[in-house]
């Protein structure tokens, strides 16, 4: 548990900064926008309506849909526009945030008395006059009321940050939910939470204050909201030597995890200082790898065929390696270092027992016992243009096909709400729940090789491509799943970083130096 | 109190102001003396408010001209236009986050004065202690709000006091102690008053002259003593009967 902690502070400054700028920026939209929506209430209907509207939205899809969003605009104006990380958080949560506050502001100035209005005209007020000294002081306390509730939802919502590649608290819930490492979840919402209430308690105070007119009290607790941002914003200013700072990328499974801290342990051991960004979206890593917000991550060889040169043939894994080195280096400048020598392939598991009761240890055995069988799927399977090149190859027809997160789909599989399951080739977990993979006889599942995809700009970094090289082929996929196994399994587990350790330890590569 | 020259002349001429298909206010030409106290007397929805409220541009009308000492209201910003008119209406709407004080200087700060003395001077011409500057408008009640009402709309020295309903929320007792105060302070200040009301009792007791409104045009324009006597017209009758049917019921009680 203490363990889980430590890794907070720096996180929690990433958080707090990340919902301070959106709160910022929320307001600066949202003053003006709330006073002109007040006056006039066609504009209103029109914004409440918007805003409304985009609350509606799940603030995961949100965030991702900004992804696609800022890659065009970033086309339109040249390049040069972030799709990863702050920005697209950034803007995520300020449209989240707009919402309570204009709201909030339309509803105090409707709450105003209109013989208070009436009397502020009648004594010969100017609209701005009104405004300052009326209208603002009585709808003071009813904004800050809607700028609060922005404050708690952002920093909720900032956890969700961590899938478009910003560092927040969420690195700590996503990593914990996908290793079942609860302590580290437990950490993530806690800390989360404790800064959505401290921010809380501070605008409260600071509202309090203002309502009672005392000004000195409100620039006070502004005035720490400030400097505690400030301060988070410390580590993330330019300093020398930041060519030394990389950072490595892991998508969000234990895998993934495990093979992030095994290249940052060689890469600090090499000198550099390494930085993590845990969690990506499948979709959105190789963006993140060819725009240079990651230095480094592994992916795997079918990804890049389907999702992104949308090749739908299947070819030996040699020649798809080719391809793929050839294809990533010349569109996007992405340097494929090597393989790592081991697959992660879809793979049909089934129980084992199951399995040999059925008599079915082939994709095509499965076929006719299909429709008598219930199908979990990892989140993207069934969309994945694989599924559709499997089902060319054998007309699978489930009972029924449900998604379910990596780690649920085992226990779906296990407790037998599912019957068969798209399984990884390198989880640990194949071995130690006796699963029975199904062969592919007529070779419709693509290849997936582990890659070690490399930035552009650490193409000619002989020292950062040096200190990676001897990972290329190394690795079987006995020692991949054996180390997935240590952080997936439910008792005794061990974090990412200690996995990795204890792979580096099995394949020879820890004493070396 | 030093001889004042009287408030302003108001004059109305051809105004007009429709809502929808019916007009609130339908031609009024009209010409107020300058230290005259008139009341404007109708029922509900006959316009006198709506006529009140051209006066300081609160209401733009349709058509026609209101003038003040034969200026055009409509010649110069309706802010400054207001900060020479007091005006006070049945609501109140004193500033509830300002003191009592600090709602009176409010037509001070907004020309720029700073004048302490003038905020105690209010209070005292309104009958209020001036403790009350330091209260908040809540801790009031509802005569005491409307006196406050009174003092912030002649703080900046306004001669020409508009007033809608003054004394619609207030109890009788209450009611005839601020009238009492108003009429001292017409007097004292010399100013021009017009006062909307639908009381024809409260009309007759304060007032110097006596406008009947009906449908939005003045229907019987009359001192009160002429307007007690019958020589206004059936409409003026009509509104006078029931105060005089009552004051005759309460004194054949005495009998």
């Amino acid at each position: 548990m203490i363990d889980a902690f430590a890794r907070v502070p720096a996180l929690a400054a990433q958080h707090l900064l990340l919902a301070m700028a959106a709160l910022a920026l929320a307001l600066l939209i949202a003053l003006p926008l709330g006073v002109r929506a007040a006056r006039a209430p066609r504009l209103a209907g029109v914004v409440l309506g918007t805003a409304s509207l985009i609350q509606t939205i799940p603030s995961l899809a949100l965030l991702a849909l900004f992804y696609p969003v800022l890659l065009w605009v970033s086309s339109l104006v040249g390049g040069g526009v972030p799709a990863l990380g702050f920005l697209p958080a950034l803007l995520a949560l300020t449209l989240y945030a707009l919402l309570p506050i204009v709201r909030n502001l339309v509803t105090g100035f409707a709450a105003l008395d209109p013989a208070v209005l009436e009397a502020a005209d009648g004594i010969g007020m100017t609209p701005e006059q009104k405004l300052a000294r009326v209208e603002a002081p009585l709808v003071l306390p009813i904004a800050m009321a809607g700028v609060r509730t922005a404050a708690v939802w952002t920093i909720g919502a900032a956890t969700l940050s961590t899938t478009v590649g910003q560092p927040s608290l969420g690195d700590l819930i996503f990593a914990g939910l996908q290793t079942q490492a609860w302590a580290l979840v437990i950490a993530g919402c806690v800390s989360s939470a404790a800064l959505a209430l401290g921010v809380d308690a501070l605008l409260g105070l600071a509202e309090r204050a203002a309502g009672r007119r005392q000004w000195r009290r409100v620039a006070a607790a502004g005035g720490v909201l400030l400097a505690a941002t400030a301060l988070a914003s410390v580590p993330l200013w330019p300093r020398g030597g930041h060519d030394r700072t990389v950072t490595v990328g892991a998508k969000n499974f234990s895998e993934q995890y495990i093979l992030a801290r095994l290249i940052g342990d060689r890469l600090t051991r090499a000198g550099y200082t390494v930085r993590y960004r845990d969690g990506l979206g499948s979709a959105v890593a190789f963006g993140a790898v060819a725009g240079g917000d990651i230095d480094v991550y592994v992916d795997y060889a079918g990804t890049i065929w389907g999702a992104e040169m949308k090749r739908q043939d299947v070819v030996p894994r040699a020649q798809q390696l080719r391809a793929v080195a050839e294809w990533t280096r010349a569109t996007h400048g992405v340097t494929l270092l090597g393989a790592l020598g081991f697959e992660n392939a879809y793979a049909f598991a089934m129980r084992g027992a199951d399995a040999r009761a059925r008599g079915i240890a082939t994709l095509d055995d499965l076929v006719p016992a299909a429709p008598r069988l219930a199908l979990g799927a990892d989140l993207e399977f069934l969309d994945r243009a694989e599924w559709a090149a499997i089902r060319r190859a054998y007309p699978l027809r489930f009972a029924s096909t449900t998604p379910y997160s990596p780690t649920f789909m085992y226990r779906a599989l296990e407790s037998g709400r599912a019957d068969v399951i798209s399984a990884f080739s390198s989880d640990g977990r194949i071995a130690a729940d006796g699963l029975t993979v199904l062969r592919d006889p007529k070779g419709a599942i693509p290849g997936y090789d582990a890659i070690v995809l490399i930035a552009p700009r650490r193409q000619g970094d002989t020292r950062f491509r040096a200190a990676l090289a001897p990972l290329v082929g190394r690795i079987p996929v006995a020692a991949m799943r054996a180390a997935n196994y240590r952080v997936d399994r439910d008792r005794d587990k061990q974090t990412p970083e200690a996995a990795a350790q204890w792979l580096a330890a099995r394949v020879g590569l820890s004493s070396e130096e | 109190m030093p001889e004042q020259s009287p408030g302003p002349a108001v004059s109305f001429a051809g105004v007009t102001k429709r809502y929808g298909d019916g007009a609130a206010v339908d031609g009024v030409t009209l010409d107020i003396a300058g230290g005259s106290f008139v009341a404007l007397v109708g029922t509900s929805g006959s316009g006198k408010s709506t006529l009140l409220k051209t006066v300081n541009r609160l209401v733009v009308p349709d058509a026609g001209r209101v003038a003040i000492d034969g200026r055009d209201v409509a010649d110069e910003p309706p802010a400054r236009l207001r900060r020479r008119i007091g005006y006070v209406f049945q609501n109140v709407g004193l500033f509830p986050h300002l003191s009592v004080g600090d709602n009176i200087a409010m037509p001070l700060v907004l020309a720029g004065r700073r004048d302490p003395a003038r905020v105690a001077a209010m209070l005292d011409l309104v009958e209020l202690p001036r403790a009350f500057a330091g209260r908040m408008p809540a801790e009031l009640s509802g005569g005491q709000r409307q006196r406050v009402g009174v003092a912030r709309a002649l703080a900046a020295e306004a001669r020409l006091l508009l007033m809608d309903e003054p004394f619609g929320a207030l109890d009788p007792v209450t009611r005839e102690a601020l009238a009492g105060a108003i009429r001292r302070l017409h007097a004292d200040l010399s100013l021009t008053t017009i006062m909307v009301t639908h009381d024809m009792a409260e009309a007759l007791l304060n007032a110097t002259r006596v406008l009947v409104m009906q449908a939005g045009r003045i229907v019987a324009d009359a001192a009160p003593a002429a307007m007690l006597a019958g020589e206004a017209g059936d409409a003026a009758d009509a509104l006078v009967a029931v105060p005089r049917a009552q004051a005759e019921r309460l004194t054949a009680m005495t009998r």
